[in-house]
């Protein structure tokens, strides 16, 4: 029986991705192991290799489609003995590609049910539901009964019932596999929820520009505003003189054959505050907090037209060299877009710094499912008080945006101090 | 003169009319609504609440036959039909007269003529005070309906009646030879029935109130004929001649063999057609298909700004279905969120005969189709305290459950007062109850809702009293 090949999931929270290129056409013997395709994300490009043996009947989906929804059937294998005449169930011609962006909805009316895209099956709390786990979920009796049934997770559903109920057709449209969401919020449709009001709305036609988001865009867009209305953010700063750190570093440099940037400094000593003060290592999931036994650091780096966060795993057993090179080289594959998933997704804390665009100070949006995130300023000369006298001094200030729900204040602030104090006493990182 | 500029000009005042205007009132539109006749349309002045009153009338009187039974005495009982008609006119004039009240609160504008589409928001009025012409950012069409006729069974006012004339007769006739047996038609056949009219009913269907559960057709028809009504099935009258005082009905059956059937006076209730006509609706660009105006799920006609609710746009012919499209259309048009399209199996239905009938949601054979496993609770008022105590053991509650997920999918009743009951059931359907909490519930005893609880358990096999 022909064997249909679906559209991969790179990474638990894919939900479609752009077939980018076939390594094989239609009539093509392939092995398992094979590469058949390459897939291409908004963050990554993976190839996908044949699971089982046979002969390639159809390309289902052309090359260079985007928005192809996982699970899809993108190729159909034939068995031995089979030709393509077994196919004449198959699905029909190639999915044209489909770039443009649906519109913002002007009318503000109920929107018509959006499609929803089928599952990976994945662990549903990588995905952050339209409900904050724990709260109470308002649902009809039926529509619990049947998502019971159909293994559908309330929490992942937007209700349409009164007040936000949750009511049998909005089970009844939903996928098992419990990261099914079915919200627009969630991106499960092509496009973003837009703005309420349409912005062309104030600016004339032709004077602007319209550039479709591409997919990187609309997964900014989304987890983004996701994670601004979802987390409860508040913000702590704090100013770290920065010379000693500097002097240490000069000499590493000079004498150590290695080339350490501020921020692998910075990466360390965020991973050590973390392992000082481990409530601060948290993420939020709603029923409990997820205590990390290791620092995860994600680094923000900025790419054309977006930014990735990839991320240092157990960056406290690291050592600076090793950090170095290790943020170095994700930086580099981020920017041609070689990440494989688990190299950017999850992670335990993030840093991002724009000191080197001469900011002194700014906050940023916590990174889900993280609990925090540290946004570094730019490392200056400042005139600082000290025993009454006016010195001056390498400042950096930096502010932590943290999670209410997984920290609270003083927590913060004993990180903050933590990371300061290895900050302006490098050596401090030996112990 | 006043301004005549309005958020929303609404044609026609029955149920879904002037209920719409009062949901515009609340939510702060300046609005209208043309009437050509009287306030409240058919429903309060020829249909729901005068027949109601006339056949409390015919209640009342079917009790004073069974006086005995309670251990009450009386002589001499009879009835006065003009008394039962001025009665009902009375009380329709004073629902009228509630409307009127109803508007002015709610600051709508009463016109009082004949109202159609003039070009993109304008109304057109033409009234015994003359000509006007309102402007309008929205208008909803409310212009209800009328009594279908068929050709050769065209009613004539005077032998053979619609709903109208029935409903004011100027003596109660001795023969009566009722089309059709919907809700109307078995209405009008239980009073007659009850002041003493020898009633033969014929239904083209094999069974009468056909969109009733077959169930309780049959139970219903079995009442009927034990009152003494002659019901005829698959039946179709083919021609009327009318005498003097008389008509005299030839009627086919499905098997072929022909009857006829002389009968004082024959009303004819064989369905009914929306008002569409003379509304300037082609010229607007509404549509009109089999006699009824075209709209989506939420009531747009597709002409930007213009809405149609009611008996106008088709089934269920319902005034509870005509007044919830009013309220829908206007919170639609006004920009309310969170509103949602109608779903008719969460509309009751019901018919005010001897004895009741009510239901709302799907039937058992529609459950079933397509092999969805149902199950079906009965319970009769027979195991009921309160309907033995009331001397009215007949009845039938019936339930029907998707066995897989416990939504209740219809309900289904006949007996004494299920017309207040049926309320208990569209309100677990709208909160998509399921057996778990409709068990679950207390229902108060000694009433007749009792028999509702105990058909849920019967469907599990949990019943109490039987």
């Amino acid at each position: 029986m022909p064997i249909p090949i679906l559209m991969p999931a790179l990474s638990p929270t894919m939900e479609e991705g752009k077939l980018a290129k076939w390594h094989v056409k239609e009539g093509d013997k392939v092995s398992s192991g094979d590469v058949i395709a390459e897939i291409e994300t908004d963050k990554a490009t993976m190839e996908v290799e044949a699971v089982d043996e046979g002969r390639i009947g159809k390309l289902l989906v052309a090359e260079g489609t985007e928005n192809v929804p996982v699970n899809k059937p993108i190729a159909i294998l034939l068995g031995e003995g089979e030709d393509v005449s077994a196919l004449k169930d198959a699905p029909a011609a190639p999915t044209a590609p489909h770039s443009k962006v649906e519109a913002p909805k002007q009318d503000a009316a109920p929107v018509a049910p959006q499609p929803v895209v089928p599952q990976p099956a994945a662990p549903a709390a990588k995905a952050p539901a339209p409900h904050e786990a724990g709260a109470r979920i308002f649902a009809s009796p039926l529509a619990k009964r049947i998502a019971k049934e159909k293994g559908v997770d309330l929490a992942v559903l937007t209700g349409t019932g009164p007040r936000g109920r949750i009511v049998k057709a909005d089970v009844e449209g939903a996928k098992p596999g419990a990261a099914a969401p079915r919200a627009a919020v969630q991106g499960a449709a092509p496009a973003v929820a837009g703005p309420a009001i349409d912005p062309r709305a104030f600016y004339e036609a032709g004077s602007y520009e319209e550039v479709p988001l591409d997919s990187m865009r609309r997964t900014i867009a989304r987890r983004l505003t996701q994670a601004m209305q979802e987390i409860p953010h508040f913000y702590l700063t704090i100013d770290c003189e920065l010379d000693e750190l500097l002097r240490v570093r000069k000499h590493l440099n000079e004498t150590g054959g290695v080339k350490l940037s501020v921020n692998d400094f910075l990466i360390r000593a965020s991973a050590l505050a973390l392992m000082k003060v481990p409530n601060a290592n948290v993420s939020f999931a709603g029923t409990a907090l997820l205590k990390h036994k290791h620092a995860d650091i994600g680094i923000a780096v900025a790419l054309d037209g977006g930014l990735i966060t990839p991320i240092i795993r157990h960056a406290e057993t690291k050592g600076l060299a090793e950090i170095a090179a290790e943020a170095k080289e994700l930086a580099e594959r981020a920017r041609t877009k070689k990440l494989k998933p688990q190299e950017f997704e999850g992670g335990s804390f993030s840093i991002s710094n724009l000191g080197m665009f001469g900011i002194k100070n700014f906050t940023a949006v916590i990174n889900p499912p993280q609990a925090a995130i540290l946004a570094v300023g730019k490392g200056e000369e400042r005139a600082v008080v000290r025993n009454g006298k006016i010195e001056a001094a390498t400042v950096m200030t930096v502010t932590m945006s943290c999670d209410h729900r997984a920290i609270d204040g003083a927590l913060g602030a004993q990180f903050l101090e933590a990371f300061k104090a290895f900050v302006e006493y490098p050596p401090s990182m030996l112990l | 003169m006043a301004d005549t500029n309005y958020d929303l000009v609404i044609i026609g005042s029955g149920p879904g009319g002037y209920v719409a205007a009062v949901r515009a009132g609340q939510l702060g539109l300046k609005t209208a609504i043309v009437e050509r006749d009287a306030l409240g349309g058919i429903c309060l002045n020829w249909g729901c609440i005068p027949t109601k009153a006339l056949l409390r009338s015919a209640e009342i009187y079917h009790m004073l036959h069974r006086l005995e039974e309670f251990g009450i005495k009386a002589d001499n009982i009879s009835f006065d039909a003009a008394a039962v008609v001025k009665r009902s006119r009375k009380v329709a004039e004073t629902l009228s007269n509630g409307v009127k009240f109803l508007m002015k609160k709610n600051k709508v504008d009463v016109i009082e003529g004949v109202g159609r589409l003039a070009g993109a928001g304008k109304v057109a009025v033409e009234g015994k005070a003359g000509k006007s012409e309102l402007t309008a950012k929205n208008i909803i069409l409310a212009t209800g309906a009328r009594a279908r006729t068929l050709p050769g069974l065209e009613p004539d006012g005077k032998l053979v009646w619609t709903y109208r004339e029935a409903m004011v007769p100027p003596a109660m006739p001795k023969s009566l030879l009722v089309i059709g047996s919907g809700a109307i038609g078995i209405e009008f056949a239980s009073f007659y029935r009850a002041f003493g009219a020898e009633v033969t009913v014929v239904e083209v269907m094999d069974r009468i109130l056909p969109v009733e559960d077959a169930e309780i057709s049959e139970l219903a028809a079995k009442a009927f004929k034990k009152s003494g009504m002659t019901i005829l099935t698959s039946a179709k009258v083919e021609k009327l001649d009318k005498g003097a005082g008389s008509v005299t009905a030839t009627i086919v059956t499905k098997d072929g063999k022909s009857q006829q059937i002389t009968a004082e006076r024959v009303i004819s209730a064989v369905g009914i057609t929306g008002n569409v006509e003379n509304l300037g609706l082609e010229a607007a660009g509404v549509k009109v298909e089999r006699g009824h105006v075209v709209v989506n799920e939420w009531l747009e006609t597709g002409v930007k700004g213009i809405y149609a609710i009611g008996d106008l746009v088709g089934a269920p012919w319902l005034a509870h279905k005509a007044m919830h499209e009013g309220v829908m259309a206007v919170e639609r048009l006004a920009g309310l969120k969170e509103l949602h399209p109608l779903d008719v199996t969460k509309v009751p239905g019901c018919t005010y005969s001897y004895p009741q009938i009510a239901s709302v949601g799907l039937t058992e054979a529609k459950a079933g189709e397509g092999g969805r496993e149902i199950r079906v609770g009965r319970f009769p008022f027979r195991g009921n305290g309160k309907a033995i105590a009331l001397g009215e053991p007949d009845g039938l509650v019936k339930t029907i459950f998707d066995a897989k997920t416990g939504e209740l999918l219809g309900a289904h009743m006949i007996g004494a007062e299920v017309t207040e009951l049926i309320q208990g059931y569209t309100v677990a359907k709208t909160l998509e109850a399921t057996e778990a909490e409709l068990m679950q519930t207390i229902f108060p005893h000694p009433t007749l809702s009792e028999t509702m609880h105990e058909s849920v358990l019967d469907a599990f096999g949990r019943a109490l009293h039987i």
